[in-house]
């Protein structure tokens, strides 16, 4: 179990005289929970997830991120002062080994390297990193001396050592389930990451690459955008699995109500001016749907 | 120890050293006829390779020094009068140290983190020791004089071939009127690679000068001569990822290729020169009617290398194909590209090229195609893609063309970028850290090339890259 607990945060753009985007975000995702976040464009949903994930675009100016894990986590008991993470003092990929996984509104596309060699290398270093985060201190520093003085121990003739707890065919096995899980081709174990994929296709890649990592909590951005209704429902699929296998929390940013009447949330809220102005259960989604956002500015105007 | 202060210590204190220890030379200044002359005498070679040499030596006197290539890289540092104790055959004198201990730090240090085996790391060096592979590529030679090929060092050849050398020998490929550096290489060369293959013959196996240079160690102004007769199809390729260390800092190799009426030669090479080396090279290839020639080339390591292997598409329906990588680190001006010459109907190129440039480093891409009068239906497709590091270093790409028929085909295309920051958070964000993300980015961005290699090559290429990324080559 974990908690992803977002405390009034507040956000600029990281450069001279940068907008401020997040203007106090208060928010608690708990694991096995579903959380819609819905708001108007611009409004800084995107950016929450930016921020929550370590993109170093943004300056983080007042507020707190924090993952709090159970005494019992990836199958290791966590000592009691290690089960508390300020996420905002951590590197995006220490956050991704803690269990934070960001599915973006726009993946990128990297030539040149195939999704099973970016994957397999993916999940090693995340568990090679989770474990480092977890040694003692003292321990890690005398890892690293002894990592500096091996240095290669083989020829670069004979090719490297497969380094790594998950091999080449365990990592197969494991990439061909989540890729039947969520209907995709195998063939597209093999092309470079995103190069040329459909806007569709790439969303279902962001959902694969969680489904392989098991996040402690996902936050997925839009992933529902330009999906048609075959792919929506094997996208789904896929987010409700990492729910109900893997008991993940997620955090789904979405315009829409479509994918909601697949992925059930058990939260709704609503940004608006990089706030949570109003938070409530599935039915302010379709209230939302039906009448817009207008409404709820009214209400936190008034309020004011 | 940074490279700047090997250049200016280690290798003057050093040089000054050798020069009091061989007393032959000791009196000698510079380069000159007397030299060739006692260089020739050592290798017993014919009186026509002698006059070749002395030729070359005179078109080297006479040529000035390139300076006047746009942003070319800067010579000045080049002293050929120091380069005479380093050209005797022997091992010792050619520069090589006479114990591992000897051995800058940085290049032992680069050998340890390749994990290299003890007896090649001398061998690599110039230390001079046997290296183990001797038995496999002996096995590999008898497989090969079964078919008439032929492969063997230079110097052998010259005595053994002499019929094929004359004729062949830095003439109508590159002779040493081609540049100052090309004069340099053919008054002075010493060592290399002779393959020929007969007509109709095949050699599945990629031919590796890897195994020969470790057994026979290997010079500066090495020349490999590749002639592929009609219809024959050979890979050849050279090259070791260790940075080859010599005190003296210049590196000027030749490479010919004659390529048969439909037939295909493939020159691969994977070189990584230490970081005080002026890496200046001249390789040609004449390609007949319907014949292939590739060159795939990555060049690492060197203070500045210049280096454009060139194709003469000489007879119709001849194919050129050019992939090259290039990497510039700290202070590194690397000075590469392809040049290639449709002379006849029907012909096709392709120049795929790739540069990285880091911490202050300058790649550039200096390019030509020219496509004659008459040679009509011919077609060339240039691609150079930059990458860059950060804000300090550069990527420049001069991709010339000069276009004399008009019926022909030419496409040209080129990036220059910086590794996106937006790619690096999206592998970041998926666990690796900060060095491992633009280190994937950089193998994908070269894929295109190591998937040409060799399986061992490409994983030796990306590791040296690795290396060279953090920064921890020397
Ligand atoms: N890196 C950035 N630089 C400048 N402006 C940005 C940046 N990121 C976000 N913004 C701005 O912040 C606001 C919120 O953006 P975003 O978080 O993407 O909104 P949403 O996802 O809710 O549509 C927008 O006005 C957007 O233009
Ligand atoms: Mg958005």
């Amino acid at each position: 179990m974990a908690t992803l607990e977002i405390e009034n945060l507040q956000a600029d753009v990281g450069e001279e005289g940068g907008e401020t985007i997040l203007r106090g975000v208060d928010l608690t995702v708990d694991s096995g929970e579903i959380h819609a976040l819905m708001g108007p464009n611009g409004s800084g949903k995107s950016t929450l997830g930016k921020v929550i994930a370590g993109h170093p675009a943004y300056d983080v100016t007042g507020g707190s991120v924090t993952l709090r894990l159970d005494g019992n986590e990836f199958g290791e008991e966590i000592p009691e002062d290690m089960q508390e993470w300020d996420l905002l003092d951590l590197e995006p990929n220490e956050r991704a080994a803690l269990g934070i996984f960001l599915g973006f509104q726009y993946p990128v596309e990297i030539e040149g390297v195939t999704m099973v060699n970016f994957l397999r290398t993916a999940l090693n270093t995340k568990l090679e990193e989770r474990e480092e985060l977890f040694e003692e201190e003292e321990a890690e520093a005398e890892a690293e001396d002894e990592e500096e003085a091996e240095g290669y121990e083989s020829s670069p003739m004979e090719g490297p050592a497969d380094e790594g707890e998950i091999g080449v065919a365990e990592f197969q096995q494991i990439l061909q389930e989540k890729m039947e899980l969520l209907d995709m081709d195998e063939s597209f174990a093999s092309r470079y990451l995103n190069v040329g994929f459909s806007g569709g296709e790439k969303k279902q890649n962001e959902v694969l690459q969680a489904a392989i990592l098991e996040p402690e909590i996902a936050v997925l951005d839009e992933i529902d955008s330009g999906l048609d209704i075959d792919r929506l429902q094997d996208v789904s699929d896929g987010i409700n699995a990492l729910r109900d296998e893997e008991g993940a929390g997620i955090l789904q940013i979405t315009h829409y109500q479509r994918i909601l009447d697949y992925v059930e949330p058990d939260h709704v809220h609503v940004m608006l001016d990089g706030e949570i102005a109003k938070s409530g259960d599935a039915d302010l989604a379709e209230q939302l749907e039906d009448e817009g956002y207008d409404w709820v500015r009214e209400e936190v105007y008034e309020a004011a | 120890m940074s490279s700047e202060e090997i250049q200016e210590t280690d290798t003057e204190a050093r040089f000054e050293f050798k020069k009091e220890e061989s007393s032959a030379f000791q009196t000698e200044k510079g380069l000159t006829e007397e030299t060739i002359r006692v260089i020739s005498e050592d290798k017993n070679e014919p009186e026509w390779m002698l006059e070749r040499r002395l030729r070359a030596l005179r078109l080297f006197q006479e040529m000035p020094m390139p300076t006047d290539w746009p942003g070319q890289p800067d010579l000045s540092e080049v002293d050929v009068d120091e380069i005479v104790p380093y050209i005797r055959p022997d091992i010792e004198a050619r520069g090589g140290a006479d114990n591992w201990e000897d051995l800058p730090d940085e290049i032992q240090d680069t050998f340890d983190k390749l994990g290299i085996p003890e007896a090649e790391k001398q061998a690599l060096s110039g230390v001079g020791a046997q290296y183990e592979s001797e038995i496999v590529y002996q096995n590999m030679k008898e497989q090969w004089e079964d078919k008439g090929v032929v492969f063997m060092d230079m110097d052998r050849a010259v005595q053994e071939h002499p019929d094929v050398l004359r004729e062949h020998f830095m003439t109508s490929c590159v002779p040493p009127s081609d540049n100052k550096f090309a004069a340099l290489h053919g008054a002075i060369w010493s060592g290399g690679s002779f393959v020929y293959v007969p007509e109709d013959t095949t050699v599945e196996m990629p031919v590796q000068a890897y195994f020969r240079m470790n057994s026979e160690g290997m010079g500066q102004f090495e020349h490999t001569l590749i002639i592929a007769e009609d219809n024959a199809e050979v890979h050849y390729i050279e090259g070791c990822s260790a940075p080859k260390y010599s005190e003296f800092n210049l590196h000027s190799g030749g490479v010919e290729v004659f390529v048969g009426e439909n037939a295909h030669v493939q020159y691969s090479t994977v070189q990584n020169w230490s970081r005080n080396t002026y890496n200046l090279n001249t390789k040609r290839a004449i390609c007949e009617a319907d014949g292939t020639m590739e060159w795939v080339s990555g060049s690492m390591g060197s203070k500045a290398t210049m280096l454009y292997p060139s194709t003469v598409l000489k007879g119709p329906g001849a194919t050129d194909n050019h992939i090259t990588i290039a990497f510039a680190g700290e202070g590194q001006d690397i000075d590469t590209g392809a040049k290639v010459y449709h002379n006849a109907p029907d012909t096709k190129s392709t120049i795929e090229s790739k540069s990285i440039s880091k911490d202050g480093g300058r790649t550039n891409y200096r390019g030509l195609v020219h496509i004659a009068d008459g040679a009509e239906n011919s077609s060339t497709a240039v691609e150079c893609d930059a990458l860059m590091f950060d804000n300090d270093s550069t990527s420049d790409t001069m991709p010339y063309m000069e276009i004399q028929e008009s019926q022909v085909d030419v496409a040209h295309e080129a990036t220059v970028g910086k590794i996106g920051d937006e790619d690096v958070f999206y592998l970041q964000s998926r666990g690796l850290d900060d060095d491992d993300a633009k280190q994937m980015i950089v193998a994908g961005f070269i894929e295109p090339i190591t998937e040409e290699l060799p399986i061992e090559y490409a994983v030796e290429l990306n590791r040296l890259i690795e290396l060279e990324m953090e920064g921890s080559l020397g």
